[in-house]
């Protein structure tokens, strides 16, 4: 029997430390593994691009507040969950997330169509005093986000970082990165077409009330507009799409 | 069957130069982060219950708070038990000393508290990965790797210089957990700095992959780290404060191979009904529910280790925290399976009742079994007599148990009274709640959670102080436990 040899384990350190490496590698293979190599772990969709730069700035911004301890960007496939947030959550929407931010913690609601349901004007006032719009509610204010300008002119930087880890930002998208910073949160955006056609859907305009300063406010006001709003469901087919 | 009695035979031997003093700084860097991430997590507990507490301030708001207290507890308090109690427990089974003379030992110790500060300020400032339980940023990780290999290099050494034939039951556990973290850290920490001056990092793996990789470390971080290494602890500690042998060799091996192998599967149930793969879910949730028994078996074996010595409970409080921590370990390890099915998973996700889940192991579990080691070592490690007093131990004993109680029942209530209320419907087919009343129907909850916490925070101070008595060499002047405590003795 199998036991009367563990002896052979017990006296042989490199023979243990073998057979624990051997015994916990196989689940992560068997599990990891396939999701990079099948193809259907991600669905076909149409509109799911790289965030521009602000947007990405904003994300970036998002992680650094630990804005993920208490907000989820994962909609369950539950018919209160759908009705309350739209439609869940596709493995798509979230492909050029590095790193994703699915969250595990519904303190407050889920962010994952967040995108054009209140104005800016309301994330603003939202953000600099949650209870000033929302009296129960119990989320941190960050005034601070308002004031304080943007730290994102190495854009360039981040978009290159970003493509050598699978992203598709284009030769163009990096070379207009830090202009296309500012221009997103100028009015001048809606009318540029280069932009609008490398960043289809994204919100444009000051987002801050504040049009003589980029803020960090700007820029996570940017990214939650465009949460959820990539994918157009009405051409989305999810028979397609069995897993 | 000689491995039980192992733990007894050793016993202080004169021959061996033990290096104890790495086992005192960690001993004493375990109580000092252990009150300090209790604390910071008692002050987000109340945060949640009174939200100006958050000062609208970008250093103390929960969102900066939160990983800072997870990481305060897990990798600090919890690293510094599992760093004080491996160092002992390894030379005092292989009667050898810590391989790597008194260097090494003494770079992993600092090394590791190097690693914790530079994580915490990484948490203030906003540092972070944004990975639950892997946040510090890629500098720190390597940092983290080379100490990590060290700290490896150092226990394989020790166990190589060994004097007994076999290699300690507790010795497996540990070196499963030193092994596995490792795995787990290089794993999920893969990641391209967008300068080599900066410390903004982004994860190769984006989405989907992303998340399974993130939750195949989140959920071996508890696997690994919280519990294979602390079922070392509980190998040694509580054989040798029973004076029992471990009640069964062959279950501690079926258990160990089963743990470590299953374990590593179960990550895929933090992530349900999400867009991850169906069958990823379900293999996910199989190996979860398979967990159970091999969970089980380690806390059979402990608890019945005390066969013949139930009585000691009543008497001695250090062991009550040790036995009680195996009892906590067993209820979680049952809740664990149960909240993995997925279709009790669609009502405890994302609630508060996850957060209970997590408390009654982190508390109940891993607090208490190093706790019940602090008491043991302290005495040991300054060659005091015994502890400055046992009935300070037995206050904290039950001011920590009344605090995880209010703690995980209030969590219970909060949390599938909110995944109800979610999925309320009224007469007329409408969602009946608000997102927003749900919110505000946690009140009263998050304030007993947060007494619960203050609770578990006054016993831990209870025991700095008997701590601090006990290696400046008082004794308190006590009736002993068990005995008819007269007025006068007290």
């Amino acid at each position: 029997m199998l036991l009367k040899k563990h002896h052979i384990v017990e006296k042989n350190v490199f023979v243990l430390i073998l057979g624990i490496f051997l015994t916990i590698i196989i689940g992560g293979i068997v599990e990891i593994v396939p999701l990079f190599t099948m193809e259907q772990t991600i669905e076909k969709v149409q509109g799911v691009r790289p965030y521009s730069p602000l947007e990405q700035a904003g994300r970036n911004i998002y992680i650094r507040e630990g804005c993920y301890n208490c907000h989820s960007q994962q909609i369950r496939p539950f018919r209160d969950e759908v009705e309350r947030y739209g439609h869940y959550s596709l493995a798509a929407e979230s492909m050029y997330d590095h790193p994703f931010q699915w969250g595990s913690k519904r303190t407050g609601p889920d962010l994952a169509r967040v995108g054009g349901k209140y104005s800016n004007a309301w994330h603003v006032a939202h953000m600099v005093d949650p209870r000033a719009v929302v009296p129960e509610s119990i989320m941190p204010g960050y005034p601070f986000l308002a004031e304080r300008k943007l730290n994102f002119d190495d854009a360039q930087a981040h978009l290159e970082t970003l493509r050598m880890v699978g992203v598709p930002y284009t030769d163009e998208m990096i070379e207009a990165a830090k202009a296309d910073l500012y221009l997103q949160a100028s009015e001048d955006a809606a009318y540029d077409d280069d932009f609008l056609a490398r960043y289809p859907n994204a919100a444009t305009g000051d987002f801050d009330g504040n049009p003589e300063k980029l803020t960090e406010m700007d820029a996570l006001i940017a990214y939650l507009q465009v949460l959820g709003r990539m994918v157009d469901f009405t051409t989305y087919n999810p028979q397609m799409n069995l897993r | 069957m000689g491995q039980g009695s192992m733990a007894q035979a050793a016993s202080p031997s004169v021959a061996v130069n033990y290096n104890m003093d790495v086992v005192r700084w960690a001993a004493l860097a375990t109580v000092f982060w252990g009150v300090v991430g209790f604390l910071v997590g008692d002050v987000i507990a109340w945060q949640l219950a009174f939200p100006a507490l958050n000062f609208d301030n970008e250093f103390l708001n929960f969102g900066r708070l939160r990983p800072l207290h997870t990481s305060a507890v897990i990798f600090a308090f919890g690293g510094n038990a599992l760093l004080a109690t491996s160092f002992y427990v390894v030379q005092r089974t292989c009667r050898a000393p810590l391989y790597g003379g008194t260097a090494l030992p003494a770079f992993v110790f600092w090394g590791y508290q190097l690693f914790i500060v530079m994580a915490a300020i990484g948490y203030v400032t906003g540092t972070t990965q944004g990975r639950e339980y892997a946040e510090p940023e890629w500098f720190v990780d390597i940092w983290l790797t080379i100490v990590w290999v060290c700290y490896l290099a150092m226990f394989v050494g020790t166990l190589l210089k060994r004097q007994e034939p076999h290699i300690y039951v507790a010795n497996w556990f540990y070196l499963a957990f030193i092994v596995t973290i490792a795995m787990l850290h290089l794993g999920n920490n893969l990641a391209i700095p967008v300068s080599l001056t900066g410390a903004k990092s982004y994860s190769m793996f984006s989405g989907v992959q992303d998340a399974l990789t993130q939750w195949w470390y989140g959920h071996n971080a508890v696997g690994f780290f919280l519990t294979a290494g602390f079922l070392g602890m509980m190998y040694y500690f509580i054989p040798k404060r029973a004076e029992r042998p471990v009640y069964s060799y062959r279950l501690s091996i079926i258990h160990f191979w089963a743990l470590i192998f299953l374990y590593i599967w179960a990550g895929p149930h933090h992530l349900h009904y999400t867009a991850l793969p169906d069958w990823a879910q379900t293999l996910g949730m199989t190996f979860s529910i398979m967990l159970w028994m091999p969970s089980w078996g380690g806390m059979i074996n402990g608890l019945m280790t005390l066969s013949g010595a139930w009585d000691k409970l009543r008497t001695d409080p250090v062991l009550r925290f040790m036995v009680a921590a195996v009892g906590f370990y067993g209820m979680s390890t049952f809740e664990g399976p149960v909240m993995s099915i997925k279709a009790v998973n669609g009502l405890s996700h994302y609630t508060d009742w996850t957060i209970g889940h997590v408390h009654s192991g982190a508390l109940g579990w891993v607090a208490f079994v190093s706790f019940g080691a602090i008491y043991f070592l302290i005495p040991v490690l300054w060659n005091r007599e015994r502890l400055y007093s046992m009935r300070l131990v037995s206050h904290h004993f039950w001011l920590a148990t009344i605090g995880i109680v209010l703690y995980i029942t209030s969590m219970w209530v909060s949390g599938i009274m909110q995944g109800l209320m979610w999925r309320a419907y009224d007469e007329l087919g409408f969602l009946q709640y608000s997102f927003i009343e749900t919110v505000e129907a946690m009140h009263p909850y998050y304030i007993i959670r947060a007494t619960g916490g203050l609770l578990f925070v006054l016993g831990s101070l209870l025991m700095v102080w008997n701590v601090y008595k006990t290696i400046k060499g008082d004794l308190r002047n006590e009736a002993p436990i068990g005995t008819p405590a007269t007025v006068a003795a007290e």
